[in-house]
């Protein structure tokens, strides 16, 4: 059972901050760190995998810190996000590789088990540059598994996968969390987190932003306040309706249309046909202006403080 | 030190380094050596002087670094441009091991693709296994040894190991050890010359400006040094993220 532990660790170049004091704890079973790209997940795996110094705060994996600590990659495995295996190598000759670099007893039978775990054994013989993308995704990830790592660092593992890859990646990670290993993947698709993780830490412009299970991610998202453009055929008219609901907390005339906040989305969608009715108006258009994830986890981190726990 | 480590990371170097285009760059400057060499037997077979100025001076001031320094940043530098690094420095391998097994190799191509052409340009050039030829092999070998572990800590502590690379041979050892007499101490072009030299015995044309005592502790200090620096240096080994 092996933790990681972070204790108000930032990361600057210059005058850029690419993680800012980020406090937190990845246990056993599988979390997922959700961010947008340029959030610095990669910068905080980095960092977690020993490839990266923090500039300030204090990074353990099991006890130790991982930077300066080769020993430590007795314990770790890491699938760094670019795809940069020798691939001149067969699947085997890679894993059997490195297997040998962690001078494991039986290198080559460690190999063959790990190429098993991802369902690799038939192409094992052909060289890498052969593989599709997903293979080759799948060998690198065999080649971190071969020593039996208690944690597994995966940074964007899902990227350029087609749905049954996916799923088949998903399902040998998922194994891997109930096997007790703490598995840390990084994406920027709500989706693929929600359905793997038992805790998710999302992260926005380097900063933890919230921390929870999926459930409480998507209540977040769901009762944040939403913004709306209606157009009908009197908008003051219907602005003046709607600031006496309670589900609505602002109203601005614009020259698109009425801008509506509400902080309900829920409550808002069931009135505002009706009272457009009611108010014997013509409902021409509605549209919500924020959608986007990148506006939720602009939310997200709009106040002090990660929200959910 | 050399255990089965080292022989993964030699092997897997080897080919790598062999296997990318690059590759083609090193027999350029021996083969050029060479087809000068010949010609020029040919047309001055009599003449007893161009063979320490051609196979010597320009082999070692021209040939062996260019070729060493292709070598050198390519046995490393090749995989850290390219990323693969990290699947090698993701387990608990010495640093210094990584350095070592990756510099064998450097060395050990370099003394094929260098020292051997000079052996056989200084047998065509003075007719046989003269002091000369040999002095120049084992000259070049030196060369090897030390001019591979400065490559090597260069491609460690920058990326553009190949232009500061260039501008140490052609603009300290080129040009200002050929006319600056201080400069020369500090020339593993030169010191390689005194090892030739030292062989070849004076008089052979080769003029080296340092003293073989000189050039062989400096050299090997230098090498030493190198060596030290670059596994440090790679211990701080780091990735940047992708938004930097």
């Amino acid at each position: 059972m092996t933790v990681i532990e972070l204790r108000n660790v930032s990361r600057w170049y210059g005058n850029v901050v690419a993680v800012n004091d980020i406090t937190m704890t990845i246990g056993p079973g599988v979390t997922g760190l959700l961010g947008p790209n340029g959030a610095g997940k990669s910068t905080l795996m980095h960092m977690i995998a020993g490839f990266l110094a923090p500039s300030r705060g204090g990074l353990t994996v099991g006890g130790t810190p991982s930077w300066h600590n080769p020993g430590i990659y007795r314990t770790l495995g890491l699938v760094p996000e670019r795809d940069s295996v020798h691939a001149f190598l067969t699947g085997a000759e890679f894993v059997t590789a490195s297997a040998r670099l962690h001078k494991l007893p039986d290198p080559g039978a460690a190999a063959r088990r790990a190429i098993e775990m991802v369902e690799l054994t038939g192409a094992q013989d052909r060289k890498i540059s052969t593989y599709s993308k997903g293979m080759r995704q799948r060998i690198r990830v065999a080649g971190s598994l071969v020593h039996d790592p208690e944690v597994l660092l995966l940074d964007e593992p899902f990227n350029g996968m087609d749905p049954r890859q996916r799923l088949h990646m998903m399902d040998l990670l998922h194994g891997l969390g109930e096997q007790g290993r703490t598995i840390l993947f990084s994406s920027h698709i709500l989706e693929e987190v929600e359905r793997l993780s038992g805790t998710i830490q999302v992260m926005v412009a380097g900063r933890l932003a919230a921390s929870g299970d999926f459930r409480a991610i998507r209540r977040l998202m769901t009762t944040r306040p939403h913004v709306f453009l209606v157009r009908t055929s009197d908008d003051r008219g219907l602005g003046a309706a709607l600031i006496g609901r309670p589900a609505v907390t602002g109203v601005e005339v614009t020259d698109h249309g009425l801008s509506v906040r509400a902080s309900d989305y829920g409550t808002f969608s069931r009135e505002i046909a009706a009272l457009t009715r009611d108010a014997g108006l013509r409902l021409r258009e509605l549209l919500p202006e924020d959608e986007s994830l990148e506006s939720v986890f602009a939310y997200l981190i709009d106040t002090d403080g990660p929200k959910a726990r | 030190m050399f255990g089965d480590q080292g022989r993964v990371i030699a092997s897997i170097t080897l080919r790598a380094t062999m296997g990318r285009k690059r590759a083609l760059l090193f027999a350029i400057p021996p083969a050029i050596l060479l087809l000068v060499t010949v010609l020029l037997k040919l047309a001055h077979s009599q003449d007893t002087s161009w063979p320490s100025q051609v196979v010597g001076i320009f082999g070692f001031t021209v040939v062996l670094p260019l070729t060493a320094l292709i070598i050198g940043t390519s046995v490393l530098g090749a995989e850290v441009d390219e990323g693969s690094i990290v699947h090698l420095l993701a387990t608990p391998v010495p640093r210094s091991v990584v350095i070592g097994g990756k510099y064998v190799v450097a060395v050990v191509l370099t003394a094929a693709f260098v020292a051997v052409p000079e052996l056989l340009a200084g047998l065509i050039a003075t007719g046989g296994l003269t002091r000369l030829a040999v002095g120049l092999f084992v000259g070049a070998l030196a060369g090897s040894v030390m001019y591979n572990a400065v490559f090597v800590m260069a491609s460690v502590m920058t990326t553009r190991a190949i232009a500061y690379g260039l501008g140490y041979v052609v603009v300290w050892e080129a040009l200002l050890g050929n006319f600056v007499s201080g400069a020369r101490l500090l020339s593993i072009g030169h010191y390689s010359l005194s090892v030739a030299n030292g062989i070849a015995r004076d008089g052979s044309g080769l003029d080296p400006g340092v003293g073989l005592g000189t050039s062989v502790v400096m050299g090997a200090i230098v090498t030493a040094l190198a060596l030290v620096i670059a596994a440090r240096a790679l211990a701080s080994f780091s990735l940047k993220g992708d938004a930097i």
